[in-house]
């Protein structure tokens, strides 16, 4: 499958992303967002990845280059496992003070 | 071996030692300790001088160098923090620091009635004034001399300006300061044109040169050096600030008048001899120059009633003397004149100090009269201040304008007449003070006249040494018409002008001529005498001059005519240029950028709102802009 499919679908996610970030006002929703965002780029490095291994095995069948990103994806993976943890802990605490998820109350960065 | 000539910068170090004590300690010190130290230091310098003295009339003297730190040094221009001792430089050294000292002296009583902190002020300034005197008689470049020149122009106007709460003697001061500079303007542009023609600025190096360079450059040079010389020196046609000058202390006066700040310019021509002997259209301009203003203030002293303005008339007009000295080749008759003039005006002064003193800051002589009585000792030296002035023999200003009038006449005949005729009125102008002030009744108020006292003795020592100094100073310099070879002070100051003598072919008068002009010159002072002394003991004027009078009381209207010319005209326009350039102009431009920054920042503001929403958005909109720049461009 050519590489084109891959990055138009992983621009597609990000948009959807940012729009959904910049135009939503739920903060769980504003969050899943970004997840997405973080997931388009994944998407794009496995891909990446990959054509970048198949363009170099046909020379090459032993060499390893091409398989590090692919190590990344799961290190990102990881951190946003534990930055999920830390956001919704946010979220929660949002919620506990001002009894709603609405970013919009949270204003005070201009004082 | 170190002779007491490598010691010669404590002569200048002493007073800026007294200077920076006085006025650093003005709060902490008692007036007695700071007159003390003021006197003290000037003393000091006074027996350094003394010793250098004695060992530059040794035998085998040379001109001697002492190099104290490199000053200047870049691009191949050097100049070193040098001092030169010489004759010249020795007998200046002698004046300044003898006759300062007297002064200072006087003002410990002169000036007791003044808080213990201004007191100590007025003595920092005198020290200072001392000081850069003496810098300006010892530098061995031009440079040095300069600093000292300024350093004096300063000082006169922190001395002028002493009571800074009359706004009166605050113009004047302004005055003085302003005069001078542009005096000091033309001074400097002399040295840059020195620097390009000689390549240096010590004297030896460009006096050494100086018989190749061309003429033409030579009167440039000696003109703006001169321009330098009648700022300083009062002559025409910057010589309005002197009188000015009055508004100070009468000490600072003295020592304005007799040892330090006029005198600079003609010790400067002095220095300069050789350069002034090369070039003889400057010779010729300083001689009219100084003739002129020796006419022209000789006549505004006949009609002034100020005590101290009719002196300080006198005074501008004995500098046009020197001058003429100067510009007929007459250096050592002019540095004579110098010498002896500082002794006798100093004693003028000062006596004039004491006369107001015990009337109470009254300076107008038409209230004075017959104070000869009250304070004998003062009217005794000022009387013999007044017959040295007007040349009666043997008293000291006779011998050294003699001198000058004689080598006037040897010159030109023409120059000697109007001089004989500024001779004349200085004898009639000074008697006219003396009779007004000391001879007649007494015309002031019944309170003075019960209060008329003689000064302490801190003010009448001063006198008493002057006096003896005006009337015996003379013998140092007889004329070849007494006695052959007793000219003391030519023989010693030869070196100095050594020079500008092989220069010049002497035109010897026959003593016969000069036995003639002797004579015409004497009896025509002692007439004006007489006629002086009688007619103003019996009748003084006491009303305001009318007529031609009037004419010399307003000083020729030179003030009003100076103000009308140049200060109205320079007013106007900068007050246009205040108006349309500096509040339209420049104050609009800066006062709109500061206003269009407050209100761009003030729209700038708004784009902080807080919400993180539109943070993104600008932040999205920024990496879209950055993609777009890099793609596209």
């Amino acid at each position: 499958m050519p590489i084109n499919y891959y990055i138009i679908l992983a621009i597609a996610l990000f948009s959807i992303g940012v729009m959904g970030v910049l135009t939503r006002r739920n903060a769980i929703i504003i969050f899943m967002c970004v997840e997405l965002m973080l997931n388009a780029v994944n998407l794009l490095l496995v891909a990446f990845s990959k054509m970048h291994y198949s363009n170099v095995v046909s020379f090459n069948p032993s060499s390893p280059v091409g398989t590090e990103a692919q190590v990344f994806v799961f290190f990102i993976m990881v951190v946003a496992a534990a930055e999920v943890s830390v956001g919704l802990a946010i979220i929660v605490m949002m919620y506990r003070n001002i009894h709603s998820v609405d970013v919009n109350f949270l204003n005070r960065l201009k004082h | 071996m170190k002779s007491i000539i490598d010691f010669v910068y404590l002569v200048p170090l002493f007073p800026l030692i007294g200077f920076l004590i006085n006025g650093l300690g003005r709060k902490n010190l008692s007036k007695s300790l700071s007159g003390i130290i003021g006197s003290g230091v000037i003393l000091a310098s006074f027996i350094v001088s003394v010793l250098i003295f004695n060992e530059t009339r040794a035998e085998g003297f040379t001109v001697t160098t002492v190099s104290l730190f490199e000053f200047i040094n870049v691009a191949g221009l050097d100049i070193p923090f040098a001092f030169q001792v010489d004759q010249l430089s020795a007998i200046f050294l002698l004046i300044i620091t003898g006759v300062g000292f007297l002064i200072h002296v006087y003002s410990t009583a002169y000036m007791h009635e003044e808080e213990p902190h201004h007191f100590a002020r007025y003595f920092a300034f005198l020290n200072l004034f001392v000081f850069s005197m003496l810098l300006l008689v010892l530098g061995a470049n031009y440079l040095i001399m300069f600093i000292g020149w300024e350093g004096v122009g300063l000082c006169s106007y922190l001395l002028i300006g002493y009571w800074f709460k009359n706004t009166e003697y605050g113009n004047a001061a302004r005055k003085a300061f302003v005069m001078n500079r542009i005096g000091d303007l033309g001074f400097l542009l002399g040295l840059f044109f020195i620097l390009q023609q000689f390549g240096s600025l010590t004297f030896t190096e460009i006096f050494a040169q100086a018989q190749g360079a061309e003429v033409g450059m030579l009167t440039v040079i000696t003109l703006l050096l001169f321009v330098g010389a009648m700022g300083k020196s009062a002559q025409i046609p910057l010589y309005t600030w002197l009188p000015d000058a009055m508004a100070g202390p009468t000490p600072v006066s003295a020592l304005i008048h007799a040892a330090t700040m006029v005198t600079a310019g003609i010790y400067m021509i002095a220095r300069s001899n050789i350069l002034y002997t090369l070039a003889p259209v400057s010779q010729t301009v300083v001689a009219v120059v100084g003739l002129s203003t020796a006419i022209l203030a000789a006549t505004i002293a006949i009609k002034q009633n100020d005590i101290k303005k009719v002196l300080a008339y006198s005074t501008v007009s004995q500098l046009g003397y020197m001058f003429l000295g100067l510009g007929v080749g007459a250096y050592t008759g002019a540095v004579f004149h110098v010498m002896t003039h500082a002794f006798f005006k100093a004693l003028l002064f000062l006596g004039a100090g004491s006369v107001i003193h015990a009337m109470h800051h009254e300076q107008d002589i038409r209230k004075m009269g017959g104070l000869s009585k009250k304070l004998p000792i003062t009217h005794f030296t000022f009387l013999v201040g007044c017959i040295a002035i007007a040349g009666i023999p043997p008293f000291s200003g006779f011998f050294s304008k003699d001198e000058i009038l004689v080598n006037a006449y040897a010159h030109n005949p023409i120059l000697y007449w109007i001089g004989l005729g500024g001779a004349f009125m200085t004898a009639f102008y000074m008697f006219r003070l003396y009779a007004m002030t000391f001879r007649g009744s007494f015309r002031g108020t019944q309170d003075q006249q019960q209060h008329l006292h003689e000064s302490p003795w801190q003010m009448t020592m001063p006198l008493i040494v002057l006096a003896v100094l005006a009337a015996v100073a003379g013998f140092i310099g007889i004329p070849e018409l007494f006695a052959a070879d007793a000219h003391r002070l030519e023989h010693y100051l030869a070196p100095v002008f050594e020079a500008s003598t092989k220069l010049k072919n002497a035109h010897m008068l026959s003593h016969s001529t000069e036995y003639m002009l002797l004579g015409v010159s004497l009896t025509l002072i002692i007439i004006s005498i007489v006629y002086a002394w009688n007619r103003f003991s019996k009748k003084p004027e006491t009303n305001d001059a009318s007529g031609f009078g009037k004419v010399l009381a307003n000083k020729w209207y030179v003030d009003e005519l100076y103000n009308n010319l140049l200060t109205k005209p320079l007013n106007s326009i900068a007050a246009i240029f205040n108006r349309y350039v500096e509040k339209a102009g420049i104050d609009g431009v800066v006062n709109g950028v500061g206003k269009s920054i407050h209100w761009g920042s003030r729209q700038l503001r708004l784009l902080q709102n807080g919400q993180v929403g539109t943070y993104v958005l600008w932040m999205v909109l920024g990496i879209l802009f950055l993609y777009v720049v890099t793609i596209f461009f």
